[in-house]
């Protein structure tokens, strides 16, 4: 047992916050910290800035230009990049459609498509969910029908993130309706500016828009486009949960959320005296940081065990479910702690760059929290990882 | 004992549900929400003419309610709907302190408020107050016969729609003390008086009020000067079952949308709500929802007794409410799945009017605070 670094990885976390202090744009991570919407360009900066540096694909090969980091030096990074207040990496591509090209897909597809994800020359989105498919995924009813050298797409798809930026989709479409559900899914990846693609914002209950429903009529994509084999896509899209299901604890997100309510409440008072100090929010805080001590000890037990080559199994779904209820906790603590000005709608302050109503840290806090109850939805449910976890441990 | 309620509150009730279910659906509720007003004139009218404000004051101010349970009736009905018309704000806070302490000119706009044809604010709150209730630092400083008010106030919801405001000032003491403050009737377009409008997440708008150097008359002042604090403290003792009763309601549809979406959507081939991780949920919600229903059965029927008593009653009403509220808003969500975080869908709207509950006049653990010292007392 230690609970400490070793050398090496002390040495490789003041690299890393090296290059943050050195290359993370101010203005991004003021706009991170403040909670403010990021624009594409934002997004696009910060992923070409790691770009620059080699850092973009932590979980890549070295082959395919990645870093190919252990899972303890990913976690250092996402902690250390966390903690600054760097942009999120928007996931799609680079640690969801990636890993899957890498394994499965052809040589044309991982020499074309890998480097155009890299360089940012195209923004991927995830086609799976649909309006009557989401827990249950392999319910999905999207049709691809093979006309000569095209599939023919035909369906709908939903709560697309980003979708409104991106122009390349990446779908679990049904190839065969004769089968076992499961045997009869394909992957395919579609261009978003086909003929017969109409993409519909969705506004969420914060006021903003972020998810989108994507329709297909009579959409035609080439044979090419098809990962792997036929009606194996159900095998790709579970591999992809995998990589999906990494940092999932999010500590670094709770760590600077935690952080941030801290700052909160110092500013605030209650009664003539820091909120801090008051004990029934004290006492709220302080339990979620020791749960947060514990979850982060727990992250980092199973990253050991991952870096030592075992692959992290029902661990992960516990990790998912623990870390989300700690974020979430942090955000209604946030909510909480600026009393009244929780109250104005965020969206003037947040966007732009009028002067907040109230002190400037109370602006997102609302917003945020009602925008974080899909952490528990999103990424299989919570409801669903108990459910994988029960399964696994009582052999069902 | 009777929990029934009167044949009046009952025939109160029924109006006021069939109206909103005619006239306030999801769509064109949220239409007024997304409107400039942030408010509608004429649902506003309607109800005013159905008799929903003239039903929270009593007869010798022109009503004919104005007890606990005609509040809370009013708004658990208006909390259902997920309303967003400021009956709070014109109706208890402004017109309950104009028909408790006003002058008899003052008294006289109560009608005026009962027919709809007026809007007030309670400017109170300040940028630094949070929910300490007797925290005034705007001050009220004579000027020969007339009053000079300065400061600032936050949050003052309806201050836009608000043809007079009351704002409290300090006349005498420290920051922090009971006495000294006074209550002003100011019109909205006094000179020195400005505001910065905003929406609120949970619909409706408010405005940071600044007052800087706005000169009433003495008879601007409610009730005597310097005791302002024990008056405002009853209106806010109603504004208080209100924003119970109001939450109570929007729970209650928020359990009842959650039933329907339990029945109706299926995954894996079956209901969602046949998995029994799903349907203990549900049920603990009901169980909650009786907790939450008594709570504002004794919020209510306190109104009327001591304030002490009174005011425990209610810091124990609006703790429950606090904790079940958000409970039954992320729970509701969380059963919900997608669908529920879409700004369109009915609960989103009433889970953060449940939320937005808790912000107004303290929040779960400030009345847990006070229910510890009022019993302690
Ligand atoms: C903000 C946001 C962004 C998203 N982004 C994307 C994206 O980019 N691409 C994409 O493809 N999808 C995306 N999703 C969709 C997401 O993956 C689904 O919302 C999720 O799979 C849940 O599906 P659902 O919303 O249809 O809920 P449902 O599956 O209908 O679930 C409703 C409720 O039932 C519960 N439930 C379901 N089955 C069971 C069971 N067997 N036992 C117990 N409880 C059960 C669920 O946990 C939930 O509480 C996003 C969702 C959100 C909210």
């Amino acid at each position: 047992m230690d609970l400490n670094y070793t050398a090496e990885e002390v040495a490789f976390r003041e690299e890393v916050r090296e290059f943050l202090k050195e290359k993370l744009p101010k203005e991004l991570s003021a706009k991170v910290k403040a909670r403010k919407h990021l624009s594409k360009d934002d997004m696009e900066r910060w992923h070409a800035i790691l770009n620059e540096k080699g850092w973009l694909a932590p979980n890549w090969p070295k082959e395919f230009g990645g870093a190919e980091w252990n899972a303890v030096q990913k976690h250092i990074f996402e902690e250390e990049t966390a903690r600054a207040g760097s942009p999120r990496i928007v996931p799609f591509g680079l640690s969801m459609l990636a890993p899957v090209l890498q394994k499965f897909g052809s040589k044309e597809q991982q020499d074309y498509y890998l480097p155009r994800i890299l360089n940012g020359d195209d923004w991927w989105c995830q086609g799976y969910s649909e309006p009557g498919a989401g827990s249950d995924l392999a319910s999905l009813k999207t049709r691809a029908v093979r006309e000569g050298d095209h599939y023919i797409v035909n369906g709908q798809k939903t709560w697309t993130t980003l979708g409104q930026y991106a122009n390349m989709i990446f779908c679990l479409v049904r190839t065969d309706t004769e089968v076992k559900q499961q045997e009869g899914i394909s992957f395919l990846l579609i261009d978003m500016n086909t003929p017969g693609i109409e993409v519909r914002p969705i506004i969420l209950l914060d006021g903003v828009h972020e998810v989108n429903e994507v329709f297909f009529d009579n959409v035609k994509v080439p044979v090419e486009n098809l990962v792997g084999e036929e009606n194996k896509g159900w095998t790709y899209a579970k591999y992809l949960l995998t990589h999906e299901r990494t940092n999932i604890a999010g500590v670094g997100y709770s760590q600077a959320g935690l952080e941030s309510v801290k700052r909160i409440a110092r500013a605030e008072s209650a009664n003539g005296k820091p909120l801090i100090e008051n004990p029934y929010f004290a006492a709220r805080l302080a339990q979620v940081e020791i749960d947060l001590m514990a979850m982060a000890t727990s992250n980092m037990r199973i990253i050991s065990k991952a870096a030592a080559g075992q692959a992290p199994g029902v661990e992960s779904s516990m990790l998912k479910v623990k870390g989300t209820i700690i974020r979430q906790e942090l955000n209604d603590l946030a909510r909480r702690a600026v009393g009244p000005y929780a109250m104005p709608f965020p969206s003037e302050s947040v966007e732009g760059d009028n002067d907040p109503i109230g002190p400037d840290y109370a602006a997102p806090v609302s917003a945020a929290y009602f925008n974080n109850r899909k952490l528990s939805i999103f990424g299989g449910s919570n409801e669903i990882q108990r459910g994988i976890i029960a399964k696994v441990k009582m052999g069902g | 004992m009777n929990f029934d309620l009167t044949e009046e509150r009952q025939m109160l009730q029924d109006t006021l549900r069939r109206y909103l279910s005619d006239k306030y659906d999801t769509a064109s509720r949220n239409k007024i929400i997304d409107s400039d007003a942030g408010m509608s004139a004429e649902v506003w009218a309607q109800l005013a003419e159905l008799g929903v404000i003239g039903a929270l004051f009593t007869e010798e101010d022109g009503g004919f309610g104005g007890k606990g349970f005609d509040i809370s009736t009013v708004f658990e009905e208006l909390g259902r709907a997920g309303v967003v018309e400021p009956f709070l704000d014109t109706a208890i806070l402004g017109g309950g302190l104009l028909a408790a302490i006003g002058s008899d000119d003052q008294k006289a706009l109560v009608e005026e408020v009962i027919g709809g044809g007026l809007h007030l604010a309670l400017a109170h709150g300040e940028p630094a107050s949070r929910f300490d209730l007797s925290r005034v630092e705007t001050t009220a400083k004579a000027d020969g016969g007339d009053i000079v008010l300065n400061g600032r106030k936050a949050v003052v919801v309806n201050a836009e729609a608000a043809d007079h405001l009351i704002v409290s000032a300090r006349e005498s003491g420290s920051a922090a003390d009971k006495d000294g403050i006074s209550l002003f009737l100011v019109e909205k377009d006094a000179a020195g008086l400005t505001m910065r409008g905003y929406p609120m997440l949970a619909g409706g708008r408010a405005a940071e009020v600044t007052l800087d150097g706005v000169k009433v008359p003495a008879s601007a002042r409610l009730g005597e000067a310097g005791k302002g604090f024990a008056p405002l403290m009853d209106v806010i003792a109603k504004a208080n079952v209100a924003l119970a009763a109001e939450a109570l309601g929007a729970m209650h549809s928020a359990v009842e949308l959650t039933r329907e979406y339990l029945t109706t959507r299926k995954q894996f081939g079956r209901p969602i709500g046949t998995f029994q991780a799903l349907a203990h949920r549900y049920s603990d919600l009901l169980i909650e929802m009786e907790q939450a229903t008594s709570a504002v059965i004794n919020a209510a029927g306190h109104l009327e007794v001591d304030a002490a008593e009174r005011d425990r009653q209610i810091a124990s009403t609006r703790n429950l409410i606090g904790r079940v509220g958000r409970l039954v808003a992320e729970e509701s969500i969380q059963m919900h799945g997608g669908i529920a975080m879409t700004k369109e869908y009915e609960l989103a709207h009433i889970a953060k009017r449940i939320v937005m509950t808790d912000h107004r006049f303290g929040d779960t653990d400030y009345h847990l605070e006070r229910f510890i010292e009022l019993s302690a007392a």
